[in-house]
Formats: C-alpha cells, sequence, structure tokens
C-alpha cells in the first residue's frame, strides 16, 4: 500500500511533466512540418543540434542566450531539410535522416575544439532554473505537479494550445494544412506552396531546438552527444498517435512521460523487477501504443511525404 | 462585342513537343467557347498559360485589352480569371466552407473568420441557383456537388472568365444537364465561360461559338449554328471519322462468365459489392455503366483475382474462380485491359518486351529451364507490336516512353495474345484520342466477333452505349438495371446510374 502510494505520488506526476516536455515540443515540431506535407524524422537531430548549440551558449553567454541560439540552430537545421526536401525535391526521408547524422557528427567534432580535452561529453554548464509560482503552487494537489517547475515546461504546455489554434484556427494554419493534403490545389488558388513547407518545415526546427536546448540545459547541464536518446523519435511516434493533432500529440507524450517517471519511481522505491525490465517499459509502451491501438486508424496528410513540383 | 480575352501567337515548348504553335484564341464577353481538340492538342497547356499555372516562350495576353503577364495562378485570379479543373482541385478532408475560402480567408484578428465566410457564400451560392452544405466533408458529396464547389470557388473569387476543363467526363447525363443550366445562368449573368471538350455533342448543345485545336495549331474558328458535328469532327482529327462503331448482327452462344450474389470489400474496408449477379456469354459484351465509385473496380479487381471476395460465386465457364488469385484467372482464360495502364497494365521502366511478356513468362516457348529466351521474346513482341500498329522504332524502348494511344495499344496486343475467353476490359479508352479510341473499340469488336465474352466496364456511358450488346447499371455495389442494346436510351440509363431506380 505504502509502494502504491509512492509510485503514484505527485512527485511522480511532476516528474512526468518534465519528462514528457521535450517529447511534446518534438511532436508539435512533428504536426507542423507533417501537416505541411514534409516528413520530418529530423526532429532527433535537430533536438541534438538545439542541445548542443544551447550548451556552448550557455558556456560564453549564459543560460537565457543559450537557449535562444539553441532555439536558432534547430530552426537552421529545419530551414536545411526544407532546402532539401522543398527546394531540391529530395526525398524526405532520406534529407532528414541526413540531418541526424550530421547532428551526432558535427557536435563531437566540435567538442574538443571549443572544450579541449572534451570527447563527447562537454563541461558544465550553466542551466535555467525552476521557478515557483506561488498563486498555483498553494493550490492543493495541483500546486505539487505545476507549481514548481522549469520555465520550459509551460512554455511546452501553452505551446499546445498556441499550435493547435495556429494550425486549424487561423489563415496560415489552413494554407499550411492545405498544402499538406494537395499542394496543387492550394497552388492553383494562389497559395505558394514552398514558402507555406518553409515556413512549416522552419517552425518544426525551432520547436526541436526548443526540446533540445531544455534537455541540456533545463533538465540536465551538459551536453552528450546521445543525450536525446530516441526522443525525437519517441516524439514522432507520439504525433502519429495523437493523429497529427498538437493536443493528442501532447496526450500521447504525457502517456509516455508517466510511463518514464513509474519506472524510476519503480525503481527507487525498490519494486522487485528487474531494472531492465522497467527501462524498457515507456518504450514497450510506445510500440504497443503505435502498432495495437493505433492500427488503421491514422489517417496522416494525404501528401506528407511527397515533393511538390511545379508543372 | 468586344473581345475580353486575346491571346496572341502563343508558343509553348515541352522537351520535344511542340504543344502551342502560334496558338491564338478570342474570347468574347459573356459567351460560351467551346475549345475543341484530341488529347494532345494543345487545350489544356493552352488554359494553363491563360491561368498561370504554366509559362509560354513568347505570344501575347490581353485581358479586356490590358496586357497581361501572368506568373502565377494569383495573378489570374485577380485578373478575374478562374478554372474548374478537369481532376478538382479539392481537398477531401477540408470541410465545403474551407475549401471555398481558402486562399482568400475573411479573417477576424488571427482568427478565420466563420460567420462572415458562411454569409457571403451563402449569398453567393443563392445568387446562382447553387445551395449546397458548407459544413459537409468534400469527401462526403457526391461528385456533381463537388463540381458545384468548385465553380462555386470561382464564384466567390470574383471571376468573370471561366475555364471549364472536360467538366462533364465524370458525370452522369442528368448531371450534365444540371451543369448546362448552371453555366446558362452564369451566361446571364455576364461570365463568360470557355469550355475546353473533346465531345462533339457537348459543344452543339451548349457553345456560341469553338475554336478547334488540332496538333497544336488553330484549325478553325466559327460560330457553333453554322456548323456540325461531322464538318467538327473532320476539322478535330484531321479526316473523316467512324462515328459508332459497326456492330454486325451475332447471337451469344454458351455462357462463359457466371456471377452470383457476390460480396466484396472496397479500399477501405467497407462493403464494395453487395450481392452483385450477372453473365456473359460467348460473342456478347456486356457492358458495366455506372457513376465512378459505385463498386466498378472492386467488381474488376474481384474478377480478375485482384481482390478477395468476401462471399458469393464466380464461374467461368462453370470453373469455381471465387478465391483463386490472378495467375488461375489467367491460367482460365481471362484476360485484363486495368483501367490505369500506368499502374497495372505496364511496367514503365522496363523494356516494351518485358513488358510483352508478362503473364506469359513461365510458358513455353519462352522458358528454357530457369532461364527465359529473351531472343524468342523480342521476336514474339515485335511481332505483336506490329499487329497492333503500337508505333515503336524497336521493342527494347521503355514502356514509360510510349505516348498513351501506343501504351494502350501494348497492352491490349498482350492480353489478346492471350486468346482470352472472357475479356475484361475496364475503361480501355481513358485518356486515349479519338483515332486510338476507334482502334481499341474496333479491336474489342473483333473479339466479340470472334466469340469472347466481354465483359467491358466504362465511365463513359457513350462508350457503354456505342459497344455493348446488353447494358447492365451497377449502383452501390449492385446490379440494378438491365437494358438490351436497342432498347435503352442514355436518360433511362443515367436515371438508374444516380440511383433512381431505388427510391
Amino acid at each position: 500500500m505504502e509502494l502504491l502510494f509512492k509510485l503514484f505520488s505527485m512527485a511522480v506526476f511532476a516528474s512526468t511533466l518534465r519528462i514528457a516536455t521535450p517529447l511534446i515540443l518534438a511532436s508539435l515540431g512533428g504536426c507542423m512540418s507533417e501537416r505541411s506535407g514534409v516528413i520530418n524524422i529530423g526532429l532527433e537531430g535537430m533536438m541534438l543540434m538545439g542541445a548542443f548549440t544551447a550548451v556552448v551558449g550557455s558556456f560564453y553567454l549564459g543560460p537565457w542566450p543559450g537557449l535562444i541560439l539553441g532555439i536558432l540552430a534547430g530552426g537552421m537545421m529545419g530551414l536545411l531539410h526544407a532546402f532539401m526536401s522543398v527546394t531540391l525535391g529530395a526525398n524526405q526521408v532520406i534529407s532528414s535522416t541526413a540531418i541526424n547524422i550530421m547532428a551526432v557528427g558535427l557536435p563531437n567534432i566540435l567538442i574538443p575544439v571549443i572544450w579541449p580535452g572534451h570527447y563527447g561529453i562537454s563541461p558544465t554548464v550553466g542551466v535555467i532554473k525552476d521557478i515557483n509560482i506561488p498563486f498555483i503552487s498553494s493550490i492543493p494537489v495541483i500546486g505539487k505537479v505545476l507549481g514548481h517547475q522549469n520555465p520550459i515546461v509551460y512554455v511546452a504546455l501553452i505551446l499546445v494550445p498556441v499550435i493547435s489554434y495556429l494550425l486549424f484556427k487561423t489563415r496560415i494554419g489552413l494554407r499550411i494544412r492545405s498544402v499538406g493534403e494537395h499542394p496543387r490545389a492550394a497552388d492553383t488558388l494562389g497559395i505558394n506552396v514552398y514558402k507555406m513547407r518553409y515556413i512549416a518545415v522552419t517552425m518544426s526546427g525551432l520547436l526541436a531546438g526548443l526540446g533540445g536546448a531544455f534537455l541540456s540545459i533545463c533538465y540536465q547541464s551538459q551536453f552528450s552527444s546521445v543525450m536525446t536518446a530516441g526522443r525525437g523519435f519517441i516524439g514522432l511516434a507520439a504525433m502519429i498517435f495523437g493523429r497529427w493533432t498538437p493536443k493528442g500529440a501532447m496526450l500521447a507524450c504525457l502517456l509516455f512521460g508517466f510511463a518514464d517517471a513509474f519506472q524510476a519511481g519503480a525503481q527507487s522505491a525498490g519494486v522487485p523487477i528487474p531494472p531492465e525490465i522497467l527501462l524498457a517499459f515507456p518504450y514497450v509502451l510506445t510500440l504497443v501504443a503505435l502498432v495495437g491501438l493505433l492500427g488503421k486508424t491514422a489517417v496522416s496528410p494525404a501528401a506528407n511525404g511527397k515533393p511538390y513540383l511545379k508543372g | 462585342m468586344a473581345a475580353i480575352i486575346r491571346m496572341e501567337n502563343i508558343i509553348k515548348t515541352f522537351p520535344g513537343v511542340l504543344a502551342n504553335d502560334k496558338v491564338s484564341l478570342e474570347v468574347e464577353k459573356g459567351e460560351i467557347h467551346c475549345l475543341l481538340g484530341e488529347n494532345g492538342a494543345g487545350k489544356s497547356t493552352l488554359m494553363n498559360i491563360l491561368y498561370g499555372l504554366t509559362s509560354c516562350d513568347s505570344g501575347e495576353i490581353y485581358i479586356k485589352d490590358q496586357l497581361v503577364e501572368f506568373s502565377g495562378p494569383r495573378d489570374a485570379i485577380a485578373s478575374g480569371i478562374g478554372m474548374v479543373h478537369q481532376h478538382f482541385m479539392l481537398i477531401p478532408v477540408f470541410t465545403v466552407m474551407e475549401n471555398l475560402i481558402l486562399g482568400n480567408e475573411p479573417v477576424k484578428g488571427l482568427k478565420i473568420d466563420k460567420i462572415k465566410s458562411e454569409k457571403i457564400l451563402a449569398d453567393i451560392s443563392g445568387k446562382y441557383g447553387m445551395e449546397m452544405n458548407l459544413h459537409a466533408y468534400v469527401k462526403d458529396i457526391s461528385v456533381g456537388m463537388q463540381q458545384r464547389v468548385e465553380i462555386l470557388k470561382l464564384l466567390y473569387r470574383g471571376a468573370d472568365i471561366m475555364i471549364f476543363d472536360e467538366p462533364t467526363a465524370i458525370l452522369t447525363p442528368q448531371e450534365i444537364l444540371e451543369l448546362y443550366k448552371v453555366m446558362e445562368s452564369l451566361r446571364q449573368r455576364g461570365k463568360t465561360i470557355i469550355f475546353i471538350t473533346h465531345k462533339l455533342k457537348e459543344v452543339m448543345e451548349i457553345s456560341d461559338r469553338v475554336t478547334v485545336l488540332r496538333d497544336g495549331r488553330v484549325i478553325n474558328k466559327i460560330k457553333t449554328e453554322s456548323t456540325n458535328t461531322r464538318e467538327l469532327a473532320k476539322m478535330m482529327v484531321g479526316r473523316e471519322v467512324l462515328f459508332s462503331t459497326r456492330r454486325p448482327e451475332k447471337r451469344a452462344g454458351a455462357e462463359v462468365l457466371r456471377v452470383e450474389d457476390l460480396y466484396a470489400k472496397d479500399k477501405r474496408g467497407q462493403k464494395g459489392l453487395k450481392g452483385l449477379c450477372l453473365n456473359v456469354k460467348a460473342g456478347e459484351i456486356v457492358g458495366i455503366a455506372g457513376v465512378d465509385g459505385n463498386g466498378q473496380s472492386e467488381l474488376v479487381e474481384v474478377l480478375t483475382g485482384l481482390r478477395r471476395t468476401d462471399s458469393g460465386s464466380i464461374k467461368i465457364e462453370d470453373r469455381e474462380m471465387a478465391h483463386r488469385n490472378a495467375g488461375r484467372f489467367l491460367a482460365a482464360g481471362t484476360a485484363h485491359i486495368p483501367d490505369d495502364r500506368l499502374l497495372r497494365g505496364l511496367i514503365l521502366d522496363f523494356p516494351l518486351y518485358e513488358n510483352m511478356l508478362l503473364g506469359f513468362q513461365d510458358q513455353k516457348p519462352f522458358t528454357k529451364g530457369i532461364f527465359i529466351d529473351f531472343n524468342k521474346v523480342r521476336q514474339w513482341s515485335k511481332g505483336l507490336v506490329e499487329a497492333f500498329d503500337v508505333r515503336v522504332p524497336n521493342v527494347n524502348v521503355q514502356a514509360g516512353s510510349l505516348s498513351g494511344g501506343n501504351q494502350q495499344k501494348a497492352v491490349l496486343a498482350r492480353e489478346f495474345a492471350r486468346d482470352p475467353k472472357l475479356l475484361i476490359a475496364s475503361q480501355p479508352t481513358r485518356g486515349l484520342d479519338v483515332g486510338a479510341i476507334e482502334f481499341v473499340h474496333e479491336r474489342i469488336m473483333q473479339a466479340r466477333q470472334n466469340g469472347k465474352a466481354v465483359l467491358l466496364v466504362s465511365l463513359d456511358l457513350s462508350e457503354i452505349m456505342n459497344l455493348s450488346d446488353r447494358i447492365l447499371v451497377i449502383y452501390e455495389g449492385k446490379i440494378i438495371a438491365e437494358f438490351m442494346a436497342d432498347e435503352a436510351a442514355d436518360t433511362e440509363i443515367g436515371f438508374m446510374m444516380a440511383g433512381g431506380g431505388k427510391k
């Protein structure tokens, strides 16, 4: 009983939010990009570049400038993906895979240049500290979960309805979705398909960059070249699970975050299950969710993955 | 009256093709002007230039006496030009309203102003007598309705010059009449309409004037009332044309295909065929008429072993074929002319001779142990290509490099080479020009004369009426009416195609 209490404690829910934050940001990036018809499996690499640049920025300029630089680095990677897949019409899976590969390689080259003697892992840098929101933290149950968190956690939570509003209520959102469904139809109505896709993919990169920066200068305080650990891909899976909607994706991310927080809680509480199995739990859950529950019902944007070439 | 559009000396070349060769077009305000020509005559290219979708190499366009240069559709729209595309430019998962306002959305602050949009759209659709449910998803409404959405799209953008690109191709006869009414009401309100078609009947029925294109050149421009279909056909094709395939007397023989109570699912896992029954006899052409999406493609796929049967029976000469694969169907004497030759008829990256081998690859004399005797294949292909007048330099060319007509002839050559008992022809003339259509029709008629059983599925009702001995109407996965060829009127069939008999 006491064990159960520990496992479902407010601390577990608070850590669920923390773990889910980078996933939510990645999945929002996925929504933006794929709603415009550009597959983005490069979220992982965009996050990694964001994480790395944020650490470099924080090292030289402090954590907040680091955060901005991290976001911009992600945006640059998005721009690169847009250039390859939209302008050059390259296969989007290959183009975004190239980004993933590059994002692993580049920091490994640069780390020993910036910090001689360091390989693969940066020194620790200044971080963006958690904040206390007095009004919320005084609310009984919710306060323990939401009252004391990192600012980026709040930003991510606010971005969910913002991106949802952007995609489904605004003019530019309608246009972005239209080029993801039927770019030729959009073109005949005078909508600039390339511009829409550039905007969407670049925003996708900015969001992933923010997710990466959160990892390296909020969640942790240094960069390592394996630190994203598949979070970009999990975010992508969450986006599919959430049927390409920000809100659905967020729920999926929270589910995964909870699974991760739960297994960590279970380990520290000394649940008699081998840690390897506990560690695998969130990933197994993702697999089951994707394969089992999802089945055939998920409908991706009709033009997703298809380069648009003007006739 | 003044010319509202003048296109002068338009030249456009695509790699290897002169699509428009000094084409001039003049359209007067308030008229319905037909642009008549075969596929590949340059109609669509000319209109794409006018609509800003492609640019021309040289030539000038004047709209309302203003020299214009369009860099994209947005410019054309701004000049009051709109286009109803042959393949609808609609987004199925968007609502009618979202499709209508896209690119021109009324906004309030950041948000799309739905109330205002609805009011504007209701006004326009009421004015032209085209009321519709703005909140329905486009994927859920009929083809005729979708076309109305396209027309409303133009009206919403204030177009006063409207280009209709082969708008009747996918409509039932009733829907065509409805469309004529809409076009008439548009003209009465001062809109100018350019109507692209290769159907002579339509030119005569609806247009005021007609410009005939052939091989990228203007052949003639005339008033419709001063010409007739025969003359137009001659201008369009460049020679005398037979209007209907001669159908000699022929008594049908023994039953070759018998389908009973057939059920099958469609692509989305819904019921596609719901208890369909039909039979086809030797020496008989049975035509399946129907509006697209009523189970035609499922029927063809089931009858060629490409789709699983849920229940029911398919008998070819008394042999039960349900649940058999495509190979068994071939072996049982079925030949298949698929509706999409690019998808199922040919492998575009393969040379022609390999394409001709498909379905024969395990048969003598082409096999030599585990090897294929490609010399024999080439020789044999050459024979087929000559017999079916496929115009190619040699049989080593890639199938993808042939013109549509030649590709279809190649498919025909291969399928007839099976010497089938049963020929299943699904939209055999889709996208072909008049000459090639004539050829395909003759060959199908010839197959009937040779005692083959032919099942012809087509969305083109005139093709069905022209060739079939019996006409079956398919509606929602069932045959709901049967007509003998000589007693059928197209309006009656059209009525049934729209499900008229059901209510």
